[in-house]
């Protein structure tokens, strides 16, 4: 650039002529850039419309009758819910009747006292625990509780502690 | 009765109407041959020589050629399915036993469907199998044998999106375990299960979802995919043919 004679941008060194921001660069730039935002933009607004904001699905929260519907010592299978009510001495709980493995619905067998998916032959104990695989997991509690006129609510969304019970 | 024929026909190529279409004339020396296989858009992909020993029956055993008959027998009785279904619950499951038990011939385009669906997958595997025996997936092939990779997965995910359709038990379960073992990606499982399915359950969103990939999606990206492969295999010099040894025997 210490060069005294002017010269055209053709004539420039490539150094110093990579250094310069031509209209055209400066143009594509600005277009690329424009474009990869609304492309963006786009990828946004179409993963929203594919996330439906209302689903029509059986509530999560459901009432489960009267606690003297269910004898102690006792596991109660509720179909609508796929879930287990289970009375104890020590208490009430509920248990997902959801394999942990694949999704299938598993099955009280009062006979062997457990709870057995047909699909893979996961079994469990009536509290959750796992007996033999594939499930990777033991089945979730859920949230119990009574409502202002006694009656059983759980919520299935609410995941607890299976040393949490509910005392009635 | 020939002589008349003949010139009939030779009449119908003079007119305005034949020579608008076919434009090159009668094929009957090599060159108008090569120029009608280049003037037409349905076979201008093709070569416009081939060795002879790639037409014979050892040199593919016509698998490609049968994977893509079976998939033309699966875009028409689809089509025509679809005439008779809607993907919504109940009626899916109504609607398929209406094409089983009250549609005239319901029954035989909906096994004719199902069948070649199984046989399709089967066509597309042996393909697989006997282009990799073959040693077909080695340059100047290695694009087109990705290409076709990404084809069975695409036969696969046609098989699977089709499964749930008929809206019955057996459908239920299968693509709740398929979905579930989505789930189990890392970070991103549960996000695509839903996405997949429209919500948590297998539901009417998750049939709708399903059968717009069965029906528009996942033939499109076929047909597409298809139209590369073929193309493909004529620009990367045709079939994969075992050369002659010395003494002139495979």
């Amino acid at each position: 650039m210490s060069d005294a004679k002017s010269l055209s941008p053709a004539e420039m060194p490539h150094s110093a002529a990579a250094k310069e921001v031509t209209r055209r660069d400066f143009l594509n730039e600005i277009t690329l850039g424009a474009l990869g935002i609304a492309g963006l933009g786009s990828v946004a607004v179409t993963y929203q419309y594919f996330s439906p904001n209302v689903l029509f699905e059986p509530s999560t929260t459901f009432r489960a009758g009267n606690p003297d519907l269910y004898p102690v010592h006792s596991v109660t299978f509720l179909q609508d819910q796929q879930v287990y009510i289970v009375r104890m001495p020590e208490g009430f709980y509920a248990v997902s009747a959801v394999c942990t493995h694949l999704g299938c619905i598993t099955q009280w067998k009062p006979d062997s006292d457990m709870i057995a998916c047909p699909c893979h032959g996961s079994k469990f104990k009536p509290e959750g625990t796992k007996i033999e695989g594939p499930a990777p997991r033991p089945l979730p509690h859920f949230v119990i509780s009574l409502t202002a006129d006694g009656e059983l609510l759980v919520d299935k969304l609410q995941i607890i502690k299976p040393s949490q019970v509910l005392k009635v | 009765m020939a002589t008349t024929f003949q010139s009939a026909l030779q009449n119908l190529r003079e007119t305005k109407v034949w020579k608008s279409i076919f434009r090159r004339g009668p094929a009957n020396t090599n060159r108008t041959r090569s120029l009608a296989v280049f003037g037409n858009l349905f076979l201008h992909w093709m070569p416009v020589k081939v060795r002879e020993k790639s037409l014979g029956v050892r040199a593919s055993y016509y698998l490609g050629s049968i994977s893509f008959i079976l998939f033309i027998v699966l875009f028409v009785t689809g089509i025509l399915l679809m005439f008779y279904y809607h993907p919504a619950a109940p009626h899916a499951y109504r609607d398929m036993k209406d094409l089983q038990f009250v549609v005239s011939n319901g029954v035989f385009l909906r096994n004719l469907h199902r069948l070649a669906a199984h046989l399709m997958v089967f066509a597309v595997f042996w393909h697989m199998f006997h282009v990799f025996y073959r040693g077909g997936y080695k340059p100047p092939h290695e694009f087109n044998w990705v290409v076709g990779v990404v084809l069975l997965l695409v036969t696969l995910f046609l098989s699977y999106t089709g499964y749930l359709l008929p809206w019955d038990q057996l459908a239920f379960w299968a693509v709740t375990v398929g979905t579930n073992i989505i789930s189990a990606m890392p970070f991103i499982g549960n996000k695509v299960r839903f996405l997949l399915l429209g919500g948590n359950i297998v539901g009417e969103n998750a049939l709708l979802r399903f059968y717009v990939l069965h029906v528009v999606i996942l033939p499109l990206v076929a047909f597409v995919l298809i139209g590369i492969h073929f193309w493909r295999v004529q620009k990367d010099g045709g079939l994969t043919v075992k050369p002659k040894d010395e003494d002139g025997k495979e």
